[in-house]
């Protein structure tokens, strides 16, 4: 949905409608009482629809791919191993950072009832950090792809290993410009 | 977008506290069924009129000190600031004028009560848009605005226009319908 009131000039577009769609309120009102109701009611929802529909500048662009470096001398791969995960297979004398996305439904995210996820993914974490000695095994955000993003921000790495499914894959290689590939 | 991150902040604030207000006008007014005006009291419907007018037209010059130093024309937005400041100040001279002359006062009831804190509380944001209005107009008469840099008028632009736009909604609600 597009702010009304993003710049000077389209504020002042804002106003122009509003003062219209008042006078058509007002012009009905003198009609009839209901006709006014009426008016307004379709006023509201044209307003809404016409906001809706405004394109947001840049809302269509894709996104920037993250892009990542590490120290020359070193490997190190980001791991993505999505919750209920038992192992994985990390290349040796890599360092090596393993992510669990905490996934939640839609309903979950919305609502913020993301406890019993989380807990989930805490519970995957530390089974895998005992499975994996050496490597750094962190619970990430609910979207993959943010918790690589996020990961990337602290963990500069040379390639991303996903142990989860082709959707999270393709997800995954997205957003970030880096060579992705299966666990 | 961050330059004005503040400025959306406050409106959304403000808009927040509008919908208080309307709420208890509403609520006063459909709910309790109390009649709008209440006998025997009138509305100052033409003075509000004729303010409504006065506020439209400094919105206009409010865009016309826009454009002007869009497009680097000094004069133009310093003509359009110094005007639309003194339509704020007539708008709130009006609105004074129009309390001394209406007849009721807050202690005579829901409607009163109601109608004062609306318009007031319209007049203390059009006190605020004058006092931002002030700086911005002192400023462009000093040289700091230019055709690359005018973010100054750009954001007082925007909250002179949203005070206009909930001008719109008091006069169509508490005055006409």
């Amino acid at each position: 949905m597009r702010n009304p009131l993003r710049s000077e000039a389209e504020a002042y577009r804002f106003l122009i409608v509003i003062v219209v769609c008042a006078a058509a309120i007002i012009a009905a009102s003198f009609i009839n009482e209901w006709l006014g109701v009426a008016v307004a009611v379709v006023v509201f929802v044209g307003l809404f629809w016409w906001l809706k529909q405004e394109p947001v500048p840049g809302a269509a662009d894709p996104p920037k791919p993250v892009a990542s470096g590490t120290p020359p001398g070193t490997h190190r791969v980001l791991v993505v191993a999505p919750p209920g995960t038992d192992s994985v297979n990390v290349p040796d004398g890599a360092e090596v950072l393993v992510v669990v996305p905490a996934l939640s439904s839609t309903s979950e995210a919305l609502t913020g009832a993301v406890d019993d996820r989380r807990h989930d993914a805490e519970a995957t974490a530390a089974a895998l950090e005992s499975r994996l000695p050496g490597a750094r095994v962190e619970v990430g955000a609910d979207d993959p792809a943010l918790a690589v993003e996020d990961a990337l921000r602290v963990f500069g790495a040379d390639e991303v290993l996903v142990a989860g499914d082709g959707g999270m894959l393709a997800a995954i290689r997205e957003r970030v410009a880096l060579p992705v590939s299966r666990a | 977008m961050p330059e004005t991150l503040g400025m959306y902040l406050f409106i959304a604030s403000e808009i927040m506290l509008f919908g208080s207000f309307f709420t208890a006008y509403f609520f006063i007014r459909i709910v309790n069924g109390v009649p709008w005006p209440s006998p025997p009291y009138h509305l100052p419907v033409f003075v509000a009129a004729v303010n409504t007018f006065i506020l439209m037209t400094s919105s206009a010059t409010m865009h016309w000190a826009t454009t002007s130093i869009k497009r680097g024309n000094v004069w133009g937005m310093r003509a359009g600031l110094l005007l639309t400041f003194l339509m704020g100040l007539s708008f709130l001279i009006g609105q004074l004028y129009e309390y001394m002359r209406a007849g009721f006062n807050t202690s005579d009831g829901a409607f009163p009560t109601i109608f004062f804190c609306l318009t007031g509380l319209h007049s203390c944001h059009v006190f605020i848009g004058l006092a931002i209005l002030a700086i911005m107009t002192i400023r462009a008469f000093r040289g700091h605005f230019s055709a690359e840099s005018h973010h100054g008028v750009e954001i007082g632009g925007i909250y002179w226009h949203f005070v206009d736009v909930m001008w719109i909604v008091v006069f169509t609600t508490v005055y006409v319908l």
